[in-house]
Parts: C-alpha cells; sequence; structure tokens
C-alpha cells in the first residue's frame, strides 16, 4: 500500500478519534479510572506510529485540526462561565484567593522540585505552566523560553494524574464542598479535571471549568513575575 | 443554522482576542482574551446566550480528545524525560497532588456555607 494513503489527514485522524473511542470503551467497561482515554489512545496510537514508522511531525500536522479546536473550546469556556454565574456569586473573593495561593504554589512546588533535581532553566520554565489548560501553557513556555512541546506533554500527563486520582485524593483529605472540589480539579487537572469534574456534579463541573480561565489568567501574570524574583 | 452561528461567534471572539493579544505583545493568549470578551459580551447581552449554549457545551465535553494529537509528543520528547525522569515524575504526581489539596482546603475553608440560589 502507499505510505501516503495511510499517512494523509483522512486515516491519521481516524485514527485518532477511533482510539480515543477505543480507549473511553475500555474505562466504562472496566471502571478503572486510571485507564483515562487520553493515555490508552496514546499508548495505541504510539504503537501504531512505531510499527508503521510514521514520523510524529506527519502524524501531528494529519492531526493538527484537532489541536486547534482546543483553542475555540477554551474560548466557549467564557459560556459555561456566563451560565454558572449564580452558583460563584457570593463566593467571588474566596475564589479568586484560592486560585491566587494556588497559581503560586504550583509554580514554587516546580521550581523547588527543580533546584533539588538539578533541572536547569530551559526545563523549569517548560514544566511552571503543567497546571493550566495547554494553548496557554503552550503561549506562556513560549514567552518565558520554555520548551513548548515537553511543556505540552507535562499538561496532559498531569492533567490524567489529576483527573484520574484528584476525586479520591479530596475526599482523603476531607475536601467535601463541591465549589472547592470543582475548584481543585479545574486548578491542577484543566480540560481533563473538567471532564472528570463534570462526571461528579453541574457544581463541580461548572466551578471546574471557571478555575481553568482564572488560573490561566493568574499564572499568565504570577510565572512571570516569580521567575523575575527568583530566576 | 444555529450551530453555524454559534460557531461564527466562538471563532469571531477566538480571532478578536487573538489579534487583541498580537497587539499587547503576547503577554495573554489570545483563546484567554477570546473567552473573557465572550463572556462581558453575554453579561452585556451583546451575544444571546440561546446562540452560543450548544455548540460551547459540545466543545467542552469533548475536550479531551483534542488533547491527544499533543500528547503523542511524548515519542519526540522521550529522550528529555528519561535523562530528567526523576523530576519529571515528581512533578507531574507530588506537585499536582499538592497544588490540588491547596486549592481544595483553601476554599473550603474560604467558602460560604450556602450557596446562593440552590
Amino acid at each position: 500500500m502507499n505510505s501516503a494513503v495511510y499517512s494523509s489527514p483522512v486515516c491519521m485522524l481516524t485514527l485518532t478519534l477511533g482510539s480515543f473511542i477505543i480507549g473511553s470503551w475500555i474505562q466504562r467497561k472496566t471502571h478503572a479510572q486510571f485507564l483515562h482515554p487520553c493515555l490508552t489512545s496514546t499508548v495505541f496510537i504510539i504503537i501504531i506510529l512505531c510499527t508503521t514508522g510514521i514520523p510524529f511531525k506527519t502524524y501531528f500536522e494529519a492531526n493538527s485540526i484537532l489541536n486547534f479546536m482546543l483553542g475555540p473550546s477554551v474560548v466557549a469556556i467564557g459560556v459555561i462561565l456566563y451560565e454558572q454565574l449564580d452558583k460563584i456569586r457570593g463566593n467571588v473573593i474566596a475564589i479568586l484567593t484560592s486560585v491566587v495561593v494556588g497559581s503560586i504554589v504550583s509554580v514554587f512546588s516546580v521550581m523547588l522540585v527543580g533546584r533539588i533535581f538539578g533541572l536547569n532553566t530551559l526545563l523549569i520554565h517548560s514544566f511552571e505552566p503543567k497546571c493550566l489548560t495547554t494553548p496557554i501553557a503552550m503561549s506562556i513556555s513560549q514567552t518565558n523560553g520554555g520548551n513548548v512541546s515537553l511543556t505540552v506533554v507535562t499538561v496532559v500527563v498531569c492533567g490524567i494524574v489529576g483527573a484520574v486520582f484528584g476525586p479520591k485524593l479530596l475526599k482523603l483529605v476531607h475536601v467535601k464542598n463541591p465549589i472547592a472540589r470543582g475548584l481543585a480539579l479545574g486548578c491542577t487537572a484543566h480540560g481533563l479535571g473538567t471532564a472528570r469534574a463534570m462526571q461528579i456534579g453541574a457544581v463541580e463541573g461548572a466551578v471546574s471549568g471557571l478555575a481553568i480561565a482564572l488560573m490561566g489568567i493568574a499564572s499568565t501574570l504570577i510565572i512571570p513575575l516569580l521567575n523575575f524574583i527568583f530566576g | 443554522m444555529k450551530d453555524l452561528k454559534g460557531g461564527f461567534i466562538i471563532l469571531f471572539f477566538f480571532a478578536l482576542g487573538q489579534f487583541l493579544s498580537a497587539l499587547c505583545g503576547g503577554f495573554i493568549p489570545g483563546n484567554v482574551l477570546g473567552m473573557l470578551l465572550l463572556f462581558i459580551a453575554l453579561c452585556a447581552h451583546l451575544v444571546k446566550l440561546d446562540d452560543v449554549r450548544s455548540v460551547s457545551h459540545h466543545l467542552t465535553k469533548n475536550m479531551a480528545v483534542f488533547f491527544v494529537p499533543a500528547s503523542i509528543g511524548v515519542m519526540e520528547q522521550w529522550g528529555i524525560i528519561r535523562a530528567n525522569w526523576g523530576g519529571f515524575l515528581v512533578i507531574c504526581i507530588f506537585t499536582t497532588f499538592f497544588v490540588l489539596v491547596t486549592v481544595g482546603t483553601v476554599m473550603q475553608v474560604l467558602v460560604r456555607k450556602e450557596i446562593p440560589h440552590e
């Protein structure tokens, strides 16, 4: 078979969607939260790419439409935010405070771990936006001179970790309030956390969407500031 | 037709955000500016919620699949990750848990007991 055919956008897009659907099916059937469809489909696609010898660049360019859709989906969070305005009224200051604390803790802990493990500045700058949604994380990483592809990988891995273990960990530390749970999931696991939060409840889902937006805005300001002070 | 209009509004605000982002030197990403502008437009009743609701729900509900192409990038970054695997794992697991617990706890302490309008 001609390699131009099976590495064409239509085949590569079908591969991505198909793998994701199979991944979602596996997670539903096994009830194993750690088998996140993002994780299983990534493994599946990498195996296919390695066996067929299709380079990552070819795959990524063929799937650029999916990657592009991350932008409009961040814009769409503005609508979710507007719909849930009532639920957060009266807690605006509390939410803003928690998000700013979360953003500072996130950047600080990355800097600290980076120092302990002797990571270079390029790596630390790449890891700093790890809690943010991909499009925002990419922009911040780029502005600060990080490795954008590495940032994206870190963001997805952190998102899976947060979405899979987040709800259990929150229960363990007795965080029961729906607003607090949604906010924590959105602040650490961005879109993947929101997808998980929506399964738990409507308030959790909405607040989590709000958290993505606020965490993005707060970190856009906090990351360069902390880098400037401690860099 | 409704979804078409909704799609147009989302893309329009995304484009507007990108434009403003370029004007301010990319300091705030265009998608975030687009989200804020759309939110403000909804609050000011410049955009009708009904026009954008359905398309926005479709986009946000299926957001996870949009992450897949980017996560395949792990193939390219495998060398860097393997060379720094300790730091990478601690950052991905430990600091993620740390932020999760901090935000959850701080919010639970600060939150007002009754949620209005519920």
